[in-house]
């Protein structure tokens, strides 16, 4: 094609078919990424806080796109309104595609109303993570903290998510666990609707 | 002990541990985004993913060895069919094909019709300049420096700038002997 200043693209890629999903990469592919992921982000920032909040963000965009995705091709775009079935959603689908199996449990929180958490005996992306001692409590889970914020907020269940370590008797490495906070509005939403 | 027979490219990927590539898809895409944002000139970006492909490649290197068993490359020729088929197989579950040899054997292209780092993107108007999958083109040339060859990476075609496949050039500049880090005594 002559003239046009803008390239054209081969194919508009909303035009392409959507694929199925199942196809992988190996795991250390995705490990690898992940590491330069880690490392790129610590070389842009001063303390922890700051790097935990770009892990999140980058998580966040993920969670975005994945509902999108998800919303699509496995609810045929049917909507959650209900508190329950969007964190079932989070727990059982969204973790079944992103991560191979559902999440280990998803639990609501005993001291408040508005918590809820959602734990993994290993979470993928921490499994080749070892956090030295001055780091704290660094946790690279805080990326899929950022994809279940995206999930949710995209949702419209606005929440506060974080990633923890909680330390287990009788195992070496402490579970990670995601813990949700949703915001006011939704649960005054949730309570209107009965 | 008999030698360890190399194993195919099909193979080791079955034994490996797997995951969804649309996660791998997605966490690329936003470390293109991330460095996007802070860097903002497409040059730079496109160093920097090279970078980070080096960093992975050198690397990857050992992980690809001890898996795959394969035995010391006779040429350069060889080591791109290895790379095509072994190397990619194994790790993004995809192969390659080699082609366009020069006369001398030391650069050859790469081709890849199916690259699960593109699957959703287009690129915008503004970061035409963008090499997506520079990525790839690092590992390639990281993971090559570590058994001694000093390589240089180009890329030739993109299908996100509209060409119909993925192709990089590897064009091999020198082979490096293998230093021993230890001083014989004199």
């Amino acid at each position: 094609m002559i003239g046009a200043g803008k390239m054209k693209q081969y194919t508009n890629v909303l035009d392409k078919p959507l694929s199925k999903g199942r196809q992988e990469v190996s795991l250390s592919g995705f490990a690898y990424l992940f590491s330069e992921l880690v490392q790129y982000n610590q070389t842009q920032v001063d303390n922890i806080g700051e790097l935990e909040r770009r892990l999140e963000d980058a998580g966040y965009a993920v969670g975005v796109r994945v509902l999108e995705l998800l919303c699509h091709r496995e609810k045929g775009n049917r909507r959650e309104t209900r508190l329950l079935g969007i964190l079932s959603f989070v727990h059982s689908t969204v973790w079944k595609v992103l991560f191979g199996k559902v999440a280990d449990s998803l639990e609501k929180g005993t001291e408040h109303e508005d918590e809820y958490m959602i734990s993994e005996k290993e979470l993928l992306v921490n499994r080749f993570i070892s956090v030295p001692k001055d780091m704290g409590s660094f946790n690279c889970g805080a990326f899929v903290a950022g994809i279940v914020r995206g999930v949710l907020d995209n949702a419209g269940f606005p929440a506060v998510v974080t990633a923890h370590f909680v330390p287990v008797d009788g195992q070496q490495r402490p579970r990670t666990t995601i813990l949700i906070k949703f915001a006011e509005e939704v649960l005054r939403r949730e309570a209107r609707l009965g | 002990m008999a030698p360890a027979v190399p194993r195919s490219g099909d193979a080791i990927f079955a034994n490996v541990e797997r995951v969804n590539a649309e996660l791998f898809t997605l966490t690329y895409g936003a470390i293109v985004r991330q460095l996007l944002t802070d860097l903002e000139e497409v040059e730079e970006v496109n160093k920097q993913l090279d970078q980070m492909g080096y960093n992975i490649g050198i690397r990857l290197i050992d992980e690809f060895l001890a898996k795959s068993n394969v035995t010391r490359c006779v040429d350069f020729r060889e080591t791109a069919e290895v790379i095509a088929k072994v190397g990619f197989k194994m790790f993004l579950g995809v192969t390659a094909s080699v082609s366009n040899w020069d006369t001398e054997g030391t650069c050859c292209s790469l081709i890849l019709e199916d690259n699960p780092l593109v699957d959703f993107v287009e690129l915008p108007d503004t970061c035409q300049g963008l090499n997506y999958c520079s990525i790839l083109s690092g590992v390639v040339r990281g993971a090559l420096e570590m058994v001694s060859m000093k390589t240089e990476v180009t890329w030739v075609r993109d299908m996100l700038r509209g060409d119909d496949a993925f192709e990089f050039q590897v064009k091999l500049l020198k082979q490096v002997p293998e230093e021993y880090p230890y001083k014989d005594d004199e």
